[in-house]
């Protein structure tokens, strides 16, 4: 299954991922990324994708477990 | 015969281009061009960390070999794009070579407006990783440094100076506040402020009227007569669209490529724009814009490879605009429109004294932009409510409230 994960000593809270898809992203109260879910159906992997590269700080990937 | 699609132009908007082709499923050939002999880089770090040598030339990294063969991307380096065949469906290198397509992607970017006052040695721009590199080097010896152009770079390459220990940094602007062009002037001057106070000389307001060469430098001299010695004189005056080598095409250009709102070139729609270069027609605001922000290039990228891999099925690009910038230890988000003409408020974040957002209302009384300072929930609530048509109120409160209760514009 799909996973996402977030670098949070990289995170910078530029929150273009909570833009791209925030079912998946948030930002928290210290103003960084907090992952709302970190497994993920397949067919979302191209937006969680594209949720990831507008990272400006390249904090979050994408795998599979 | 397999589709093709040529990319041109190997910055973040190019780059990301091909990665979302291939998220979408695009099964053809991608061949992404660049002209510089470099792998391809990011740009946000290069007037930040990359001069204060928190981030190297590998770290910017945008795409390594090895990327490009996992992604079935052929990587074409050092060989810029001197023409565009529509009618044969080609791109033509400058060497001679001519790539096929059935699509093509425009991302060629933008260059620095050069000094109209000359550019003698000791004079920088920052735009490419060579640039970075040489004014890091300059900036290591010390100063005085003298940046011309208060916009988003000439701001943080101030801010850099300082944090690297340069003594005396003079920022020098035309218009009386920085960063002019896309902060109302009010909270502009009140970020201004903040130059002052990490010692950076600020002379807002006033014209350059030449830079010479001196014994052991530069000099910059202001229209008022002062002179201003310089060890080292960044020029941040804006960026050019390079859009010149689409001239014998026969597509609209000029201050860009002209593109529907779909991003296709008029007349060519399988010419595709994205990033700097691109001159579309935005449906949300009526109108052909251009936008010079990495967030712009990354959405427009992923919106052009949906396009190219499933044409038709999306709607119109019309993004809500986000673009930050990082000066000193203050964080600046500015999304949507926050020019004249619309009602604005200032709000102080609770119990943080240096953080605060600016909400600008459409006559709507729908949020039509926010400029936030070190302040990312506030940056990201706005963003939202400005995509769902929500009002400024509605935004006002649920950002000072003491819950903040983010969900509530979800």
């Amino acid at each position: 299954m799909p996973i996402v994960r977030a670098d949070l000593s990289l995170c910078q809270g530029y929150a273009n991922c909570v833009a791209a898809a925030d079912d998946t992203f948030d930002i928290d109260d210290d103003g960084l990324v907090a992952l709302l879910r970190a497994n993920f159906p397949e067919s979302d992997r191209a937006r969680i994708e594209t949720a990831a590269r507008a990272c400006p700080v390249s904090a979050l990937s994408v795998g599979d477990e | 015969m397999t589709p093709a699609t040529v990319i041109v132009g190997a910055s973040v908007g190019g780059v990301r281009t091909a990665q979302a082709l291939r998220s979408a499923g695009y099964e053809g050939e991608i061949t992404l061009v660049g002209g510089e002999d470099v792998l391809p880089y990011d740009r946000p770090p290069l007037s930040k960390g990359l001069l204060a040598g928190t981030a190297t030339a590998e770290s910017v990294t945008l795409l390594t070999e090895e990327d490009a063969r996992d992604l079935g991307v052929r990587l074409v380096l050092g060989r810029a794009a001197r023409r565009l065949d529509t009618g044969g469906g080609f791109v033509e290198l400058e060497d001679g070579e001519r790539l096929r397509y059935d699509d093509v992607v425009i991302a060629t970017g933008s260059r620095a407006q050069p000094s109209p006052w000359g550019d003698p040695p000791g004079v920088h721009y920052v735009r490419t990783l060579d640039d970075a590199t040489a004014l890091r080097k300059e900036l290591r010896r010390g100063g005085p440094l003298v940046i011309i152009g208060a916009g988003f770079i000439g701001a943080e390459v101030a801010a850099t100076a300082r944090q690297l220990g340069v003594a005396e940094v003079t920022l020098v602007d035309s218009a009386p506040v920085p960063m002019s062009r896309a902060i109302d002037p009010a909270t502009a001057a009140r970020l201004g402020e903040m130059h002052r106070q990490h010692g950076v000389a600020a002379r807002f307001g006033i014209q350059i009227a030449a830079i010479e060469q001196v014994t052991g430098g530069l000099a910059v001299r202001l229209a008022d007569g002062a002179v201003l010695l310089a060890a080292t004189v960044v020029v941040g005056i804006g960026a050019i669209p390079n859009d010149e080598w689409l001239a014998s095409s026969g597509l609209a250009t000029g201050g860009g490529l002209r593109c529907d709102e779909r991003c296709r070139a008029y007349g060519a729609p399988r010419v595709h724009g994205v990033g700097d270069i691109a001159r579309w027609h935005h449906a949300g605001h009526g109108t052909l814009v251009r936008a010079e922000h990495w967030t712009n290039a990354v959405e427009q990228a992923a919106y052009v490879a949906a396009d190219i891999s499933h044409p038709g099925e999306q709607g119109p690009y019309q993004p809500v605009e986000y673009v930050w910038t990082d000066q000193y230890e203050t964080k600046i988000q500015i999304t949507g429109q926050t020019g004249a003409g619309l009602s604005q408020v200032t709000v102080e974040r609770p119990e943080s004294p240096r953080s605060f957002a600016v909400l600008y209302a459409a006559r709507t009384g729908k949020l039509a932009g926010a400029v936030t300072v070190s302040w990312p929930q506030a940056a990201i609530a706005a963003r939202r409510a400005i995509t769902a048509g929500r009002p400024m109120e509605e935004v006002h409160a649920v950002i000072t409230s003491p819950r903040r209760a983010r969900q509530a514009t979800a």
